[in-house]
Formats: C-alpha cells, structure tokens, sequence
C-alpha cells in the first residue's frame, strides 16, 4: 500500500488499571478517532492491558529535537536535590 | 422440564452457528486490508470459537455419551450441522464479510441479553460473557456498513451488493421450531420470534446512517437447522476438520 492511500497514524495510550497514568503503548492506522479507538482495542488491549484508552493523531505531536538535548536536557544533571530522595516513603505508597 | 435432547439440540445450535462464523472469520487471518483490520477480524472469531466451545461442551455434557467440544466440532459430518445457513456464507469481498456480521451480531446480541435470563444457569453464564462480545461485534459491524454505505461509490456499491447476498438468510435466525419452542416452554430458550421487531429496528437505524436502502424481501433460505445446508458448508469443514480426520485425536 503507498502512503497517500494510507490512513493516518494514530499514537495510542492505555491506562493499565484505575489510578494510573496512561501510558504509550504504540501507533496504529486509522481513518478517523472513532476507528482508532477500534483499532487501539483489537491491537493493544487483548490480553487485558487496560481499562482506558486515549488516541492522538501522531501530527499533532510535537517532538523536542534531538539536537536540542544538551541545552534541553543536560542542565538538570547537577541539580540534584530536586531528587526526593533525602525524604523515606511510605511502603503503602505504590505509585509515586 | 424439558427433555435431554431438545437441550442437547439448543445448545448445538447455539455452537454450531458461533463455531462456523467464527472459523469464517478466521479465514480473513493474514487477508484482511490492513493489519488492524486483521487483528479485528481474527478478535471476532477467537470470540466466537470461545462460544462455541462453552455451548459445544455443554452440548456433549447434556448428551452424556463422552463427546467432548472437540468431537462435535471435529467429528461431525455436514449433515449432523445444525447452524444457520447465514454464517456459512462465503466470505467474498470484506463488504460482504461486514453484511454477514452486522446482521448475525445485531441477531447474537438481543438473543444471547434474553439467553443470559435462561433458567438454565449454565445457558445463562455462557450468554451472559458472550453478551458483551457479541455488543461490541455488533458496533463494529455496524461502523463499518455505515463507512461503506456512505462512502466512495465502490464501497457502497460492495456494501449494498454484500447486504442483497446475505439477506435472504435473515428469516432463518427468528425461525421457532418445536425445539426452539420446547426449550422456551422451558424457561431455558429463547422466543426468538419476539427479538424480530426489536432487530429490524437496530438494522434499519444503521442502514439510514450508511444511507443504504433495506434489501427487498425475498423467498427465505431456510433449512440449516435440519441439516439442509447450503453447498458451502461441506469445504468450510473440509478445511476445519482436516486435522483430526487425516491425525486422528491429534493433540498439541
């Protein structure tokens, strides 16, 4: 199949169980949202991965560049007390 | 009370026509336009064989003579079918893939909601977890005739021509029998008959959606509970029952 017949592609996003985040799980095809949807079910929640879904057309996302990453991302690497490490959590607190 | 083989027989039925539209189905696996499309089509049949395998095995177990699941699906001849004539009808285009499945899971979904009321507590489990199979077969079913009915000319030429062929087939489902009317006498079947109206009306709101007109009645194909099949049954099992018939009691 060429690209021009294509349908669009869509990232998809599940949240395993209630109370946590959605996360990204893939891309597929799709025509619209509501096949997406459709198509996120049959392709990434067969063997019970979640309660939830969120599909995103992939060109409405915008990436950082990877050349960016030293002034971007480097900066954060000495400051290290924004870590919360100096604090003890609770073991009854799973997802932090 | 009703007697051991109108059980035996309802609940044959009710695998027989899962089990041939779920191996129908399957023949898409690795054919279908796209992959997503594929993994659709291959979740409704594992659905629909997963059915079959309840009803089957609650078939053999009323029956009591040992067969198993297996047995009736694998060791049957096409005459001892006791499906529907709809779901054995040939794939052909994926529009008329789609028009065999919207009209058997609109059908699925309001027999297995009353089923799932049965008396019979092993009918009304199985019924129960297919119910919410069969709703969402029946939504996709349905998005699809309405993208292909209101579509490109092709597509809703394909849709319209896979609805003509399939819908001679559609009386059959609602037909009441005496096994269909012992077992509802029972408080364990279903009064099929009744779910006729409350069908039409599911079909007929998709229709307008996809802009298509209602199929002209026509004389119905009946006979698929009797065993009176079509000629297409016979090479669907030839294909499904391969295996144990060339290895016999073959496991893996």
């Amino acid at each position: 199949m060429s690209d021009a017949k294509d349908w669009p592609l869509w990232e998809v996003f599940i949240r395993g169980k209630g109370g946590l985040s959605h996360r990204h799980a893939g891309s597929i095809h799709a025509a619209d949202a509501k096949m997406a949807i459709e198509h996120a079910r049959d392709t990434y929640t067969r063997r019970m991965e979640g309660v939830s879904l969120w599909v995103v057309p992939s060109a409405q996302i915008t990436a950082s560049d990877p050349a960016d990453s030293g002034p971007l991302f480097e900066p954060a690497e000495d400051k290290i007390y924004r870590h919360p490490t100096f604090y003890s959590i609770p073991d009854h607190i799973k997802h932090i | 009370m009703a007697k051991a083989s109108t059980l035996f027989t309802y609940a044959l039925r009710l695998g027989d026509d899962s089990l041939i539209i779920g191996q129908r189905l399957s023949e898409w696996c690795g054919h279908a336009p796209t992959i997503e499309v594929d993994l659709s089509l291959a979740n409704v049949a594992l659905d629909q064989i997963g059915q079959a395998t309840h009803f089957l095995a609650l078939a053999g177990a009323i029956e009591g003579k040992g067969r198993d699941a297996d047995a009736l699906a694998f060791k049957r001849d096409v005459l001892d079918f006791t499906n529907c004539l709809l779901v054995e009808q040939p794939n052909g285009d994926f529009a008329q893939t789609i028009a065999r499945q919207f009209l058997f899971s609109h059908y699925q979904a309001l027999l297995f909601g009353e089923l799932a009321q049965s008396k019979d507590e092993r009918f009304a489990a199985i019924a129960a977890k297919a119910a919410k199979e069969v709703a969402y077969h029946a939504n996709l079913a349905s998005d699809w005739v309405v993208r292909l009915g209101d579509g490109t000319d092709e597509s809703r030429t394909r849709m319209d021509q896979g609805l003509q062929w399939m819908w001679r087939f559609v009386d059959e489902l609602f037909v009441m029998d005496e096994v269909d009317a012992a077992a509802q006498k029972a408080g364990v079947g279903v009064d099929k008959a009744a779910l006729r109206a409350a069908w039409d009306q599911r079909i007929d709101g998709v229709l307008n959606d996809a802009t298509l007109a209602r199929p002209a009645s026509r004389r119905p194909a009946l006979g698929g509970r009797k065993g009176h099949h079509s000629e297409h049954l016979g090479h669907v099992l030839s294909e499904m029952q391969f295996l144990q018939r060339a290895y016999p009691g073959a496991v893996w």
